[in-house]
């Protein structure tokens, strides 16, 4: 079977420069419309008494008759001699931005109409502005409506050069401009006679001119881990971290690293199912690995290859946004970021500027984000994510923001910016600014209480072992309640584990459930409690968190069997589950947390 | 990678991103080519294996080879199958081939409204148990807040405007005008309490791609789309008071693929032999506002 080659192109502008027209009569020169497709549309403009447009192929939705305009996205499919075509019809009016959005974002290139007579408006500027940020590089312009104008070159000169002078300025260098009438049908599938003038090509073969993004096979290696399958109910026991590669390629025996979490291995298989088994897989392939060692990582971790440019990995990050949500984007809020796979609590730390996206003219003055603004600002995930700059990796370098289960803007990553001063940690100098202090002291606790405070947090990276830290927490406590000491395991565990596992719903929320714990070990510890929780899995930046939301108390932190940690060291590594119980006791009494003898 | 490949794996991708967000999730499966091939992904993405419910609404009209179609397949890949059905409608015989109900009325009552109760669980559900062969009460009920849909957008009109995720409000109606935006490859996967999400890994397939494909990797498919030698076949499969085979004389997958890329039916609608259709005005609009897939 010979393999047609397949094209996506986006049609944006203004509203009523004709978008619709202009595919309406590719579909009809190209003889791609179905019969029915036609007639139906032809029997309802003859059941409603209104004349046939083209327009009226696709705006096949009752509503759009009605009002005239294209309110979503629609898809055409059509082709030529050279390939097939998915043309996407965007919305040209500013109430429907978010839909214009989506269509631009899954095409390769964008046909930018313009009305010759009435000129560039608000919304060619702003399509024009938002195919760059998408990453669109092709981008044609057609001048529409030349009939109204006579055909004039001059008409046609003057948007080239004003046109020309906007687009620029957003980094888009049109290919070219095609003077058309789409009603009429000039230069769309045959050349004009009405334009003897412009040497150029017609719409169709600007179409088949345009190419196919190269796979990004050259690029470093790339793979959101998107899930881990484990069929072993259906005595199944390969271990399968799925994804799809978005740049680069891997083979059987490359090391990679997970990150954030930093975890190594190596490439044991590629799966597949119905395919020849094969040794390396590329950009654009949806793949599954197995792994040599048996490591413990999350959906949503970028996995990449040791050996080539790592990506940067922070929580801070110089963006550029454009914003569809309802709500303006405001500070002190906590959105959600998707990155890849990746899912994780983000707050708007500092807005640098807003650029009005038709006009661009910069505000410095604003506080928030307003719908269909673009603006430069500063954002801060929850946690370390990784990621690439827009500029050298676009799948790694693209987010959205949801706010309140919508997605309420995308992003582009400019560039890491400096973590020096997290919010995390200003919330803890904050809210100890403010805590008011007992009149007890924590030392005359100790004394009536006979221990000191703590926070003990019982950890393992054997998947395996999630109950055996339970039971050790719950027995830990048990021991020092019969010894008694004030201790109190928080069994939190269970649901923990339920949001870090990789079938559940909303594992992300594991980041707020860890800031809760760490607050609730703040108030615990102060009343002068041993206060205990189990954490399956706990990594770098939890324990670290922990620890900081804990201050000014002290934490402990144990670890059963193999450790879940890259470089924080935990107070305990202890084998065996069994007697960890009593390990613990052992390093409370060599920390005087509690006594040797107790009474 | 050529264009199978390329939509093989965006709908791979898709699947994988439907089933790690949705806990209660499951699969329509319409017995007809499409969702066949997304049942197809559904095995290539998990390796062989197909981790999420598919669910059939029965109208008890289809075509009798349809259901023994399904329930081999389903017994051969042993799927998680569930049946659920309009009990009292069909009861009530408030159907159009007892003639007590419009084409539109019929499909709104043994599709649209089976589908909806049998999603939500407050209708019963029939689960194949693979022990007796038999389909026996289902006794989960939960709600199944995200459904896999294999519809194209080159099917018809509103088809052609669909999301790959899109939300459905708690009386399953599709909100068109404010349809949640989906930039680059992230989907909508957040839904407030209530209401559900139906996923769309088939989107961007054309039928010439589903033949292509089915049979690049030699999908089983029913013989219900060949000409077995009365010069007809179905185009599209559906209940058989309403679903009518065309002319043709196509025998296998080749040839199916030979007649839609150059013989007659390169440019006449697939669901042309579809009558209800024809009565919503030829986008199909009114039924899939409410909830008609």
């Amino acid at each position: 079977m010979e393999a047609r080659e397949q094209m996506n192109i986006v049609i944006v502008g203004h509203v009523d420069h004709g978008k619709s027209t202009v595919i309406g009569r590719l579909l009809a020169d190209t003889d791609s419309l179905p019969e029915g497709k036609l007639e139906s549309v032809k029997e309802f403009c003859r059941k409603n008494a209104r004349p046939f447009e083209y327009a009226f192929l696709l705006d096949a939705l009752k509503d759009e008759q009605a009002q005239g305009i294209t309110i979503d996205t629609a898809r055409c499919f059509f082709k030529t001699g050279k390939r097939d075509y998915i043309i996407i019809d965007a919305p040209g009016h500013v109430e429907f931005l978010k839909n214009m959005v989506t269509g631009a974002s899954r095409a390769e290139a964008a046909l930018l109409v313009v009305d010759a007579k009435e000129g560039i408006k608000e919304n060619s500027k702003r399509h024009g502005h938002i195919v760059s940020m998408l990453g669109i590089k092709q981008v044609v312009v057609l001048v529409n409506k030349m009939d109204l104008v006579d055909f004039s070159r001059e008409v046609y000169e003057s948007i080239v050069s004003e046109f020309g002078e906007f687009l620029k300025k957003v980094n888009i260098k049109p290919i070219n401009y095609i003077p058309i009438s789409a009603f009429n049908g000039d230069n769309i599938a045959q050349k004009s006679q009405n334009t003897l003038w412009y040497d150029g090509p017609t719409v169709l073969e600007q179409l088949d001119g345009f190419v196919n993004k190269k796979e990004n096979r050259q690029l470093p290696f790339r793979m959101p881990v998107q899930d881990i399958y484990k069929f072993t109910e259906e005595g199944d026991d390969r271990r399968i971290v799925a994804g799809t590669v978005v740049s680069g390629s891997i083979s059987v025996g490359d090391e990679v690293v997970f990150l954030p979490s930093n975890k190594r291995s190596v490439i044991n298989s590629i799966e597949g199912f119905n395919v020849k088994p094969r040794n390396t897989a590329y950009a654009d392939e949806a793949i599954g690995v197995t792994l040599t060692t048996q490591i413990y990582i999350k959906p949503g971790e970028l996995m990449v290859k040791a050996k080539e440019k790592q990506p940067s990995v922070s929580s801070r990050f110089r963006a550029n946004i454009f914003w569809v949500g309802k709500a303006p984007l405001i500070k002190s809020k906590n959105y959600k970021l998707k990155i890849g796979t990746m899912k994780i609590g983000v707050k708007l730390i500092e807005i640098s500027h807003i650029i009005d996206a038709a006009e661009l003219n910069v505000d410095t003055f604003k506080d928030q984000v307003e719908r269909h603004d673009v603006a430069e600002c500063i954002f801060e995930t929850s946690k370390p994510i990784a990621y690439d700059v827009i500029s050298e990796i676009e799948q790694t370098g693209r987010f959205v923001i949801v706010d309140n289960y919508e997605i309420s803007g995308g992003g582009i990553i400019l560039e890491a910016a400096l973590d020096t001063d997290n919010s995390l940690l200003t919330h803890v100098r904050e809210r100890e600014f403010l805590w008011e202090k007992s009149l007890i002291s924590a030392k005359q606790r100790e004394n009536a209480y006979g221990h000191k405070a703590k926070f003990i947090v019982i950890t393992s990276g054997n998947e395996g072992k999630e109950k055996d830290i339970q039971d050790i927490g719950r027995q830990l406590e048990e021991r020092l309640f019969n010894m008694k000491y004030k201790a109190y395991y928080l069994g939190v565990s269970s649901i923990l584990h339920g949001l870090a596992s990789d079938a559940a719903n909303g594992y992300e929320d594991r980041d707020e459930h860890i800031r809760q714990i760490g607050e609730l070990a703040r108030i615990f510890t102060d009343s002068g409690q041993i206060f205990i929780t189990s954490i399956f899995n706990l990594d770098d930046y939890e324990a670290k968190k922990l620890k900081l939301l804990n201050q000014p108390n002290e934490i402990i932190v144990v670890n059963i069997g193999q450790t879940p940690f890259n470089d924080f060291v935990p107070d305990a590594s202890i084998e065996d589950a069994e007697g960890a119980v009593e390990a613990v006791c052992q390093l409370l009494k060599r920390q005087e947390i509690i006594l040797e003898y107790y009474i | 990678m050529n264009h199978l490949d390329k939509l093989e794996a965006q709908s791979i991708y898709i699947l994988r991103e439907a089933y790690r967000e949705f806990k209660n999730i499951c699969m329509l499966w319409s017995i007809g080519k499409d969702s066949t091939v997304l049942l197809w992904l559904a095995r290539k993405a998990f390796y062989g294996h197909v981790p999420i419910p598919l669910v059939h609404i029965d109208t008890h009209y289809k075509i009798p080879e349809m259901i023994e179609y399904r329930d081999e397949l389903a017994r051969k890949w042993k799927l998680t199958m569930i049946y659920g059905e309009n009990s009292e409608a069909l009861a009530q015989k408030k159907t159009f081939p007892d003639g007590n109900a419009d084409r539109l009325t019929c499909c709104q009552l043994l599709k649209t409204e089976a589908l909806k109760h049998t999603l939500s669980g407050e209708w019963n559900r029939y689960v194949l148990d693979h022990k007796t062969g038999k389909y026996v009460l289902d006794t989960k009920r939960e709600k199944f807040t995200g459904v896999i849909v294999g519809v194209r957008a080159d099917e018809e009109g509103s088809r052609s405007k669909e999301r790959y995720f899109s939300p459905r409000d708690k009386e399953s109606d599709w909100a068109v005008e404010d349809q949640p935006p989906e930039f680059w490859n992230q989907f909508k996967t957040d839904f407030a309490p209530g209401t559900h999400i139906r996923i769309h890994p088939l989107l961007d397939w054309t039928e010439l791609n589903i033949w292509e494909y089915i049979e690049r990797e030699n999908i089983p498919i029913t013989p219900l789309y060949f000409d077995r030698g009365d010069g007809k076949r179905y185009r599209s499969l559906g209940c058989y008071p309403c679903t009518f085979p065309v002319e043709s004389t196509a025998k296998n997958v080749s040839e199916i693929i030979e007649e839609l890329k150059s013989g007659k039916f390169a440019n006449i609608a697939e669901r042309a032999g579809r009558a209800q259709d024809k009565d919503d005005g030829g986008g199909l609009e009114t039924l899939r506002r409410g909830g008609y897939m």
